[in-house]
């Protein structure tokens, strides 16, 4: 990790602080170039954190290449509550084709700037869940297998949100949707094996795989600055509350997408050419139940006497990851 | 028009053989048409391709089926499926066979055609010493040259250059050579016997 | 002139049109072509161009679409199953107004699944806001695709040429091949009317709300309407440069004086050229109506060359299921009131040859008013009246396309026993 930590225990968080850095230090979003890729005005709702996002990663990729960045937008909320013409919300060049062709409608503009010989100009895909581990899935895996020039970011908010909180392939376990219900002895969403696409990306062999959160500005940025290093197919998959979705406080977005991370459920990792090469230890370790605890779509884990079996299920989920990518350093270490 | 069908199984050359028609009758001023009845057959599978030969531009395209010629490049499909379809007495044959035709298994069935009209080639036993595989298709070519006089030698020795350049084309035109010579020989003898 | 697959020509035209992204996914017949010109890619006879071998014809048509909005030219192919599976995008890049060419090699839609011949592909997307281009043989093909990227880039839509599968694109014959110097006067370098430029950002593909839908519809309506006029205008600019015609609305052949015109597309027009002939000996004036351009409709070619026909016959490589004919009805449509009898001929389905002498002999019976409003070429009827006892015997009666095969074959072994 080439960038120094921020350490701000005072205030309880990580996102704050660029004041209190040397200016060089400081965030992309901090600065008064920043170039608002997805500007203010457009209509996603209080406390979206795919709009945080997609805003610091796109700021973050036209900072890294001098503002020559086409985007390719698969159908989702991101498109739908930022271009309601004759608004919209992008602030450099944007095409939304369909929902599951993003990957390859961006290889296609890759082909067409390499056939041009417009090497200075850089292609970002982005989608939400549905778009990327779903629908667009098979896409996504050609662009991987041909290595085209794209950086393909996913914005998870673990359902389909655009449609009115769907499960999607990302949906955790247990989690309440509108079509994985609250009801009977298996509430929520099945303890599946999931869909972990930044291990099937890595699986891939593409230069560059990354994990993010909102909840950590700095390391944001820098691995889209690092994805932008590189050439080939990039993959990085940024977890983003969704307030309607997660039904929890609009207020909460960022503290949601920390304590996912600082539970386990979402470690921070980077990989090059199919190896880890990164992860973000866990210095401040939770449990589960905070991070569930705070969230309506886990809320029927915790009403009467709750459902302790499912939680303690849900832990073991976040410990698997823990011991798998090394999260926790033993002491004397 | 002169209507041919080329009767063969997968991996013989059967929509090559019909192509280099054409494209022979093309060198030979005229117009042709070549096509293949069928494009997902395997090996060994039976095949059948087209050609047609015109000295006005060919616009029908509907398959072969009263043909003025039929090559036979493997004689086992007699059992398997109708190939004499559309023919008359006065249908140019060609087979695929190392043995005369009157001497073969059945040759009753070809009885009703023209002796004069009728001819068999070595065809695979050709190619295995000229070209080294048993593909009879340029030999059967040649042979057809002779036989019906619709094409030139000269036009196929060029359209088999075209297709496969170098040695592995010298060694089909001279598969084609030999074939025709044979061919040839066999129906002025046939002539003098008469 | 050359002697040559159609494939081989339409992939030479295509090359001398200067792709800059071309997209390749497998599907019989359509193969040969792409990998003709992913072969002229390699040595470099293709310069400038991105040849992309894609994971699907959904990601084939997608690619083209990023392409062409990148500002290039873009050019795929595809057939049946392929041209559905990619449908959603096939609509998307008329809705964006890209110029993207397409060949689709016309192949039947399954199930039951057949890789023959026939035109159910191309009437499956004709609302969706592409040119349909038919071709009749092979020189017209490699001609065509000179013109749709003309067509295509003059007026920001897609164009589709079509060819029939096999029939065509395995077919060898003599083509002029365009050379490039004659494709180079004709095609100039395409000019984007959008693109995606860093340096000149916009938002393309935006969502429109009911208070713009039906306007920015109507634009891709009127664009086509349009190319009713664009189309003649460079069929006749492609004759100052080529010498020769290719293209326009519709291709009339002895109709002037004919009672009996046949309508139809792609490759059938040739032999219903003959059978025209052959009935013309003997007295009975019959004339051929070839439908080139399919979308948009030609109405008013189509009336004036239908006006004197007394009977019109409709033969068609497709059908709407439960309905009839598909070109039948743009056909009556355009000949409004005043129309003489239509009837549709149904033939050549998913490979079925269509046979000169049936066709011949029902539109020779067509004057007397012999033909059913529908009529199926050559169809095994009593095939079909075997599976429909079978259903109605039992209701466990099993696949029907097998049972029918099934029949089929006891059929034919039974006749050579």
């Amino acid at each position: 990790m080439p960038y120094q930590r921020a350490k701000f225990y005072q205030v309880g968080s990580f996102a704050v602080g660029n004041r209190l850095l040397a200016p060089s230090e400081r965030t992309v979003q901090s600065s008064l170039a920043r170039t608002n890729s997805l500007t203010s005005g457009h209509r996603a709702c209080q406390g979206c954190g795919e709009a945080l996002a997609a805003r610091y990663v796109l700021d973050a990729a036209m900072a890294a290449t001098g503002g020559k960045v086409v985007v390719v937008n698969a159908t989702g909320c991101l498109e739908v509550f930022s271009t309601p013409f004759p608004e919209t919300s992008w602030r450099l060049a944007w095409l939304h084709s369909l929902f599951g062709n993003a990957p390859a409608v961006a290889s296609g503009v890759a082909a067409a700037l390499k056939a041009k010989g417009r090497a200075d100009v850089r292609v970002v895909a982005q989608g939400g869940d549905g778009g990327t581990v779903d629908i667009g899935f098979g896409t996504l895996s050609g662009l991987f297998e041909r290595n085209d020039d794209v950086l393909y970011v996913c914005y998870d908010n673990q359902a389909y949100m655009n449609t009115g909180v769907q499960r999607s392939g990302s949906t955790p376990p247990a989690a309440r949707t509108a079509t994985t219900e609250a009801l009977g002895p298996e509430p929520g969403n099945v303890f599946g094996q999931g869909k972990d696409l930044p291990a099937i990306a890595m699986a891939h062999g593409i230069p560059y795989v990354a994990t993010a959160s909102v909840a950590d500005l700095h390391d944001l940025e820098y691995k889209v600055e690092r994805a932008m290093a590189f050439r080939g197919a990039r993959y990085l998959h940024v977890l983003v509350p969704c307030p309607l979705g997660w039904k929890s406080a609009t207020a909460e977005t960022v503290r949601l997408a920390r304590l996912a991370v600082e539970s386990g459920l979402f470690p921070l990792l980077e990989a090059e050419a199919g190896e880890v090469v990164a992860v973000t230890p866990l210095r401040h370790r939770v449990g589960v139940e905070e991070y569930l605890r705070p969230q309506g779509r886990f809320a029927h884990l915790f009403r009467g006497a709750g459902r302790p079996d499912i939680v303690a299920r849900i832990q073991q989920v976040a410990d698997r990851n823990i011991a798998r990518y090394g999260l926790v350093q033993e002491a004397g270490e | 028009m002169f209507q041919v069908r080329v009767h063969g199984r997968g991996g013989q050359g059967v929509v090559t053989a019909a192509e280099l028609l054409s494209v022979a009758a093309f060198i030979d001023g005229r117009s042709a048409q070549a096509f293949p009845s069928f494009g997902s057959e395997r090996m060994g599978a039976p095949v059948v391709a087209y050609c047609r030969i015109s000295d006005a531009p060919v616009r029908t395209r509907e398959p072969v089926v009263a043909p003025d010629a039929v090559i036979l490049q493997d004689l086992t499909l007699l059992r398997v499926e109708d190939v004499w379809q559309g023919t008359t007495a006065s249908t140019f044959v060609l087979l695929n066979s190392p043995k005369p035709w009157a001497e073969l298994a059945g040759a009753e069935v070809l009885s009703r055609f023209d002796p004069e009209r009728v001819a068999a080639v070595p065809a695979t036993e050709i190619a295995l010493s000229q070209v080294g595989r048993p593909i009879p298709n340029a030999a059967l070519l040649g042979g057809f040259a002779a036989l019906t006089g619709a094409v030139s030698l000269a036009a196929i020795n060029q359209a088999i250059r075209e297709r496969f350049a170098g040695p592995v084309g010298e060694r089909n035109v001279a598969a084609a050579g030999e074939a025709y010579r044979m061919v040839d020989l066999a129906r002025h003898s046939s002539a003098w016997e008469v | 002139m050359r002697q040559i697959e159609g494939s081989q020509a339409v992939a030479e035209a295509v090359a001398a049109c200067r792709p800059e992204v071309v997209c390749a996914y497998p599907i019989t017949p359509q193969t040969h072509i792409v990998e003709a010109i992913g072969a002229m890619v390699r040595t470099g006879r293709l310069a400038n161009c991105e040849f992309i071998n894609v994971e699907s014809e959904f990601a084939a048509m997608s690619v083209a679409i990023g392409a062409s909005a990148a500002g290039a030219r873009a050019y795929t192919a595809t057939a049946s199953q392929g041209l559905l599976f990619m449908a959603e995008a096939v609509y998307n890049a008329a809705g964006l107004g890209l110029p993207v060419v397409m060949t689709l090699a016309n192949r039947a839609i399954g199930a039951p699944i057949n890789i023959w011949n026939d035109h159910s592909d191309a009437m499956a997307v004709r609302d969706a806001g592409w040119v349909q281009l038919f071709a009749e043989d092979n020189q017209a093909a490699a001609d065509l695709h000179v013109q749709a990227f003309r067509l295509a880039e003059d007026l920001s839509v897609p164009v589709m040429v079509c060819m029939d599968g096999f029939v065509l694109t395995h077919a060898f014959e003599a083509v002029e091949v365009p050379t490039q110097e004659q494709v180079d006067s004709f095609l100039p370098p395409y000019e984007p009317r959008q693109v995606l430029d860093p340096d000149d950002p916009v938002s393309i593909g935006a969502m429109v709300g009911p208070e713009a839908f039906e306007e920015v519809r109507y634009l891709q309506h009127a664009k086509l309407v349009r190319a009713l006029e664009k189309i003649p205008q460079v069929a006749e600019e492609f004759y100052h440069s080529f010498g020769r015609y290719a293209g326009g609305l519709v291709s009339p052949y002895r109709t002037d004086d004919a009672h009996t015109v046949v309508v139809a597309m792609g490759s059938v027009v040739g032999t219903l050229k003959d059978i025209a002939d052959q009935l013309r000996q003997k007295g009975q004036k019959v004339g051929v109506l070839g439908i080139t351009t399919f979308r948009p409709f030609p109405a008013a070619a189509v009336r004036e060359a239908l006006w004197g026909a007394r009977v019109v016959v409709v033969v068609e490589k497709a059908f709407s299921t439960g309905f009839g004919g598909v070109l039948s009805t743009d056909v009556a449509t355009a000949m409004g009131p005043l129309r003489a009898p239509i009837a549709t001929v149904v033939a050549g389905l998913g490979g079925r040859p269509v046979n000169a002498a049936s066709l011949a002999a029902l539109i020779e019976g067509s004057e007397r008013g012999s033909l059913e409003k529908v009529t199926f070429l050559d169809l095994n009827r009593p095939v079909v009246d075997r599976e429909l006892e079978r259903m109605g015997a039992r209701r466990r009666s099993g696949p029907s396309a097998e049972n029918m095969l099934r029949d089929v074959a006891s059929q034919a072994a039974a006749q050579e026993g």
